[in-house]
């Protein structure tokens, strides 16, 4: 009886953990992304921890479920979005007459210059990191734009 | 302030996302296109301030050289930015109705992007002057290499990506060591800094190891002789127009690389005095001239041909390297570039085969010429060009090379390279006999037609290029001249 095997899918604890902790891990993945300028954290592993959220409920729920949720589409856009989010913040400061990403340029004061550009840039980041992470995990399970 | 350098890098990079998201392929090589030839203007305006005024320096996001990114323009790196941009604006023009037949019709706008990465990483690697941007940019176009190359429609393309992975991974490795020792040593990585502080270093173990590193992980990605075994498979593989792309600018870039570092980085004392890396060199490149040129006869696809030839070819550069005087530097700076056009050259006219035939495989093509003469004929010029004939642009490298070996008074060296040539004659002759002389194969004259014109105006004109740059030296010898000079001045 107890060394039955049991489909993780089916197993209610399981499915339950589940529910109850990917709204913490997607909101840490937010505080680690905005907390990134103030101390350690950035968009890198923002993104990381934003995209282990999408796919824990991907591997307990079965990728279709995850895809109705976030089309392939979707973060395919989101991981283009992501970059040029950050060449824009570079451009903008081309634009305002400094080098590609001086932060400084960006508005009138330096300082919030540099406060912004950074929020802005790892924000690409974490929108991109987390978008080709789970565009892997859709293209590994056979989830892709193909099926 | 001028923002020429860094557009150079951004228009590419900002364009292969968007590629991305284009569904239409008439749109994404549309895109692919104009900014390709938008990167070749910038490349030809970054040339001409060269020459008023050199290096150009520009501070990414405003942070001074020793401690920020800097984008470092000399005579070196914008040659190279013409021949890369130049040979990607040729190819892409030819690329759309060849990838049309090669790639399944999904993936296109994916082509376009990988393309476009690439591009943007090679001309990243020789404009920055930065040695871990060098790292970063060089893992960029590795990976969008093995994209390119899976792309293949033969399944063998994905073992051949798979080498290659394996092998460019751990060439990368090396380098990335290379560069954290000297930065561990140093505690800079801006290589006009590096430059500056090395020199009193030159007994150090970990500037040994450093050196010993890079040495080991530059000579796989030229894919010098005992570490070349990716190469050939690779480019066969491949769709033709990334052969063509690939086989022009890849390498090349590798050649700079090593160049930047043994002269700019390193210095020449401590590469040819204290470590004398010239023992280690001259012998992996005869070798590697003897046998890319033996493996090179007994081919029997056109392209596997080709790119045992550019294993050849690109020992020539790296003797050069090896024997570093005025002339053999020389040598081998202009044949980056001549060699960089005929190549290309060749694998378009191949790519203009290939699509008209189906295949590159010698018996399949033989009889090519009565059906598709013009491709045949540019493929014969750029040929000619590879052999090194008077009048062409390979020549000029050959004279070079073999002057620099007789002012040491080195024979046997000099009878390597006569030899050598003879061999680049069996082997074009060799193919040319197969597309000329021999009768007709079922598969030519089933499918043989003439190419469509966007594929053979661009293979016709590169091979135009192969005799021009062989009559009107004057260009490419300046350049080189001026690049050697700084190669082998005390300034990097």
């Amino acid at each position: 009886m107890l060394n039955k095997p049991t489909s993780l899918v089916g197993n209610p604890i399981i499915r339950g953990v589940t529910v109850l902790l990917m709204a913490p891990i997607l909101l840490f993945a937010l505080y680690v992304q905005w907390h990134g300028d103030y101390g350690p954290g950035g968009g890198f592993q923002a993104g990381v921890i934003f995209a282990v959220g999408i796919i824990a409920h991907g591997l307990i729920f079965g990728v279709r479920a995850t895809q109705r949720m976030i089309s392939p589409d979707a973060v395919r856009i989101g991981a283009v979005i992501g970059w040029m989010l950050y060449l824009m913040t570079g451009v903008i400061s081309m634009w305002r007459g400094a080098e590609f990403l001086n932060y400084s340029a960006l508005v009138h004061d330096p300082l919030h210059g540099q406060h912004y550009g950074i929020l802005s840039i790892e924000l690409g980041v974490g929108i991109t990191v987390a978008s080709v992470m789970i565009l892997l995990f859709y293209s590994f399970v056979g989830g892709g734009r193909n099926t | 302030m001028n923002q020429w350098p860094v557009i150079q890098i951004l228009l590419p990079l900002i364009a292969a996302p968007l590629c991305a998201l284009v569904t239409r392929e008439k749109f994404a090589w549309a895109l692919a296109a104009i900014i390709t030839w938008g990167a070749l203007v910038v490349a030809i305006v970054l040339n001409s301030q060269v020459l008023e005024q050199s290096p150009i320096s520009y501070q990414l996001g405003g942070w001074a050289p020793p401690w920020g990114i800097e984008l470092r323009i000399d005579s070196l790196n914008a040659m190279l930015l013409l021949l890369i941009t130049g040979i990607a604006a040729v190819v892409i023009t030819a690329a759309r109705e060849s990838i049309r037949k090669e790639i399944d019709e999904e993936k296109i706008p994916l082509y376009y992007t990988a393309y476009l990465l690439l591009l943007a990483s090679m001309i990243g690697i020789c404009i920055t002057g930065d040695a871990f941007n060098v790292f970063v940019f060089l893992e960029i176009s590795s990976l969008s290499t093995y994209a390119l190359i899976a792309m293949g429609r033969d399944r063998r393309a994905l073992i051949a990506t798979f080498r290659y992975l394996i092998m460019g991974t751990i060439g990368a490795t090396f380098i990335l060591i290379s560069i954290g020792l000297l930065y561990q040593l140093t505690g800079t990585l801006n290589m006009a800094d590096l430059a500056e502080r090395l020199p009193a270093l030159h007994g150090n173990r970990v500037m040994q190891a450093a050196f010993g590193f890079f040495i080991l992980g530059v000579s796989i990605k030229v894919a010098l002789y005992p570490l070349h075994y990716w190469l050939p498979n690779g480019y066969t593989y491949a769709p033709s127009v990334v052969s063509a792309f690939l086989a022009g600018t890849a390498t090349k870039v590798s050649l700079y690389v090593m160049l930047r570092f043994i002269f700019g980085i390193f210095g020449v004392d401590f590469s040819f005095e204290v470590i004398q890396v010239q023992h280690v060199l001259m012998p992996m490149a005869v070798a590697g001239i003897l046998v890319g040129s033996m493996a090179a006869i007994y081919q029997d696809d056109i392209k596997r041909v080709l790119a045992y030839s550019s294993v050849a070819q690109l020992s020539y550069i790296v003797l050069g390297i090896s024997i570093a005087s005025e002339t053999s530097l020389t040598a081998s700076v202009v044949h980056i570039f001549n060699h960089g056009l005929v190549k290309s050259a060749l694998f378009l006219c191949v790519a203009a085969m290939v699509y008209s035939v189906g295949s590159s495989k010698l018996e399949d093509l033989s009889g090519a010429a009565k059906r598709m003469p013009w491709t045949v004929a540019a493929f014969a010029v750029a040929g000619i060009s590879l052999v090194g004939v008077p009048l062409t642009a390979g020549f000029i490298t050959k004279w070079y090379l073999i002057l620099a070996v007789i002012e040491y008074g080195w024979w046997p060296l000099a009878m390597v390279l006569v030899i050598s040539s003879l061999m680049a004659v069996a082997y074009v002759w060799r193919v040319l006999d197969y597309l000329w002389f021999k009768p007709m194969s079922e598969k030519v004259a089933a499918h043989g037609a003439r190419p469509p014109r966007t594929i053979l105006i661009p293979a016709a004109l590169l091979s135009f290029t192969c005799i021009y740059f062989g009559i009107d030296t004057g260009v490419t010898l300046g350049a080189a001249d001026r690049v050697v000079q700084a190669l082998l001045g005390a300034t990097p």
